[in-house]
C-alpha cells in the first residue's frame, strides 16, 4: 500500500513540479468553451440547448491533452523497466498514474465546469448533475486513456494516435453524461444515467489496469 | 490448428483449398444474387427497395463477425503465440473496416427513400459508425511502429479492448427506442421475417462469408510469400 502511494505521490510532485500542466488543461478548457459562442452565436437559448453537450466535449478534449506524457517520459529515461522489475504488479502502478492523472486533470475540469456552465447559460437545474456526471466519468476518461497512452508508447504521430483510439471508447461515458444533465433539466429520472456511469467506471478500474500493464510489458520487452 | 502454424504447412493447404473457396464463394453469390434480385418478392410497404436489405444485412453482419475474428485471433496471438495469428488478425482487419463501410454507404442509400434521411444518431447507426472507427484505429496502430512485432502485439491489445462494443451494436436497438428496426431474425423466439426473403438472406451472408474466407486466404499467403521475398532479398 505505502509503495502505491508513494508512486501516487511521485507522479503528482512530478506533475505538479512542471507547474503549467494543470493550468494549461484549464486553460484549454476556457478556450475551446469560449469558441462555441463566437461559432454559434451568443443566443441564449441556443447556447443553453447544447451548454451540457460543450462543456463534455471539451472536457473529454481536454483530457486527452495530457494522456500523452502519461507514460512517455518513464519509457523514455528507462524507468519504466525499473518499475515493471518491482515488486508492486504493474496493474497497480497503472491504477496509480490514471489516479494522479486525474487528480492534476479529471478533477480540476469538474470543479471548473459550473463556472463554464454559468457562462454557457446552463439552465440552472442541471449544474448539480453536471459535476455528478463529470466526477463520475472523469475518473473512467483517466483509466481508458491510460490504456491509450501504453499502447502508442513509442510510436510514430503518438499523440494523434491516441486521440484516434481512445475517443472511440470514451463515447459511451460522453453519451450517459450529458444524459444525466439532460434528464435533470427535463425532470426525467437521472438514476439511470449515473448507475451507467459508475458502472462504466467500476468495469474501467479492473480491466483498463490490466489492458494498459499488457500493452507496457510488450513496450519494454 | 496447431498443425497449421507451420508457415510452409500453411501455404500447402491454403493452395489446395483456395480453388474450392473461390468456386464455392461464385457460385453462393451468384445464386444469392439473383434470388435477391429477380426471385425474392418485393415488400409491401418498401416495394423493390427492399433489395437492398440483401446486401445491407449480411454486409453488417460481416463487419461485426469479421471484429469478433480479429479479436479472437488476437487472443490466440497473445495467449497462445500461435505465428499465425497475428497475420490473420491484421490481414482481415481492413476487410473488416470494408464491409463496415458497405453496411454504413448502403444502410444510408437504403433511408433516405425509407426514412427521409441521409443519417440519423440512433444507437444502432453510432454504435457501427464507432466500430468503423475502432478499426480504422486498429489498422493505424499496427502501422504505427518500426518493430512491426510491437505493432502486432499492441494491435492486438486494442482488438480486445474494442471487443465491448460488439454486444453493444448487437442489443442496441433492444436497449433504445431507435429508429433502426429491432432484430427480426436472431431473436428470442425465433425469426420473424417471411422465408421467401429470409432464404436469400442466408444465401447472400454465406456468399458473403465465403467471400471473405477466400480474400483472407489470398492475403494471408501474399503476405508470407512477401516475407519470404524479403528473406530471399536479404541473404541473396
Amino acid at each position: 500500500m505505502s509503495a502505491w502511494l508513494t508512486l501516487v505521490r511521485r507522479d503528482l510532485r512530478l506533475a505538479l513540479r512542471q507547474g503549467g500542466d494543470a493550468a494549461m488543461v484549464i486553460a484549454f478548457f476556457f478556450l475551446a468553451v469560449t469558441l462555441f459562442p463566437l461559432g454559434v452565436g451568443p443566443a441564449p437559448e441556443t447556447l443553453s440547448r447544447i451548454a451540457a453537450g460543450i462543456v463534455w466535449v471539451t472536457a473529454l478534449l481536454a483530457a486527452l491533452l495530457s494522456l500523452e506524457r502519461l507514460f512517455l517520459a518513464d519509457y523514455e529515461d528507462g524507468s519504466l523497466e525499473v518499475l515493471a522489475l518491482m515488486p508492486l504488479p504493474l496493474e497497480f502502478q497503472v491504477l496509480a498514474k490514471a489516479l494522479a492523472h486525474w487528480l492534476t486533470t479529471g478533477l480540476p475540469l469538474t470543479l471548473v465546469a459550473p463556472l463554464l456552465a454559468l457562462l454557457l447559460h446552463l439552465d440552472r437545474a442541471g449544474f448539480g448533475m453536471l459535476v455528478a456526471g463529470m466526477a463520475l466519468g472523469t475518473p473512467t476518461l483517466s483509466l481508458v486513456g491510460a490504456v491509450g497512452a501504453a499502447l502508442t508508447l513509442g510510436a510514430r504521430r503518438g499523440g494523434v494516435l491516441l486521440s484516434l483510439l481512445v475517443l472511440p471508447l470514451y463515447i459511451p461515458v460522453l453519451i450517459f453524461g450529458v444524459g444525466a444533465t439532460e434528464a435533470a433539466i427535463t425532470g426525467l429520472a437521472v438514476r439511470p444515467h449515473l448507475l451507467l456511469l459508475t458502472a462504466l467506471l467500476l468495469a474501467a478500474i479492473p480491466l483498463a489496469p490490466v489492458a494498459a500493464a499488457a500493452a507496457l510489458r510488450q513496450a519494454v520487452e | 490448428m496447431l498443425r497449421l502454424a507451420n508457415p510452409a504447412r500453411f501455404m500447402r493447404f491454403s493452395a489446395a483449398i483456395l480453388p474450392w473457396c473461390a468456386a464455392a464463394t461464385a457460385l453462393c453469390l451468384g445464386v444469392g444474387l439473383i434470388l435477391a434480385l429477380f426471385v425474392a418478392p418485393p415488400d409491401y410497404q418498401q416495394g423493390e427497395a427492399v433489395r437492398i436489405m440483401y446486401v445491407h444485412v449480411p454486409a453488417a453482419y460481416m463487419a461485426s463477425m469479421i471484429y469478433a475474428v480479429v479479436a479472437l485471433a488476437s487472443a490466440v496471438a497473445l495467449i497462445w503465440r500461435h505465428p499465425l495469428a497475428d497475420i490473420a488478425a491484421q490481414e482481415a482487419a481492413p476487410l473488416g473496416a470494408g464491409f463496415t463501410l458497405i453496411c454504413l454507404i448502403s444502410g444510408s442509400l437504403w433511408g433516405e427513400p425509407m426514412w427521409g434521411t441521409w443519417w440519423v444518431w440512433d444507437a444502432r447507426l453510432t454504435s457501427v459508425l464507432v466500430l468503423f472507427f475502432l478499426y480504422l484505429g486498429y489498422l493505424a496502430l499496427i502501422n504505427a511502429f518500426d518493430d512491426p512485432s510491437r505493432g502486432a502485439k499492441a494491435g492486438a491489445i486494442l482488438a480486445l479492448v474494442g471487443v465491448v462494443n460488439l454486444p453493444i451494436i448487437k442489443f442496441s436497438v433492444d436497449w433504445w427506442s431507435t429508429l433502426h428496426q429491432p432484430a427480426s431474425i436472431f431473436r428470442m423466439g425465433g425469426p420473424t421475417i417471411a422465408a421467401s426473403m429470409l432464404w436469400p438472406l442466408g444465401i447472400m451472408a454465406l456468399g458473403f462469408t465465403l467471400f471473405f474466407v477466400t480474400l483472407l486466404l489470398v492475403r494471408m499467403r501474399s503476405r508470407l510469400l512477401a516475407a519470404r521475398i524479403r528473406a530471399i532479398r536479404l541473404t541473396a
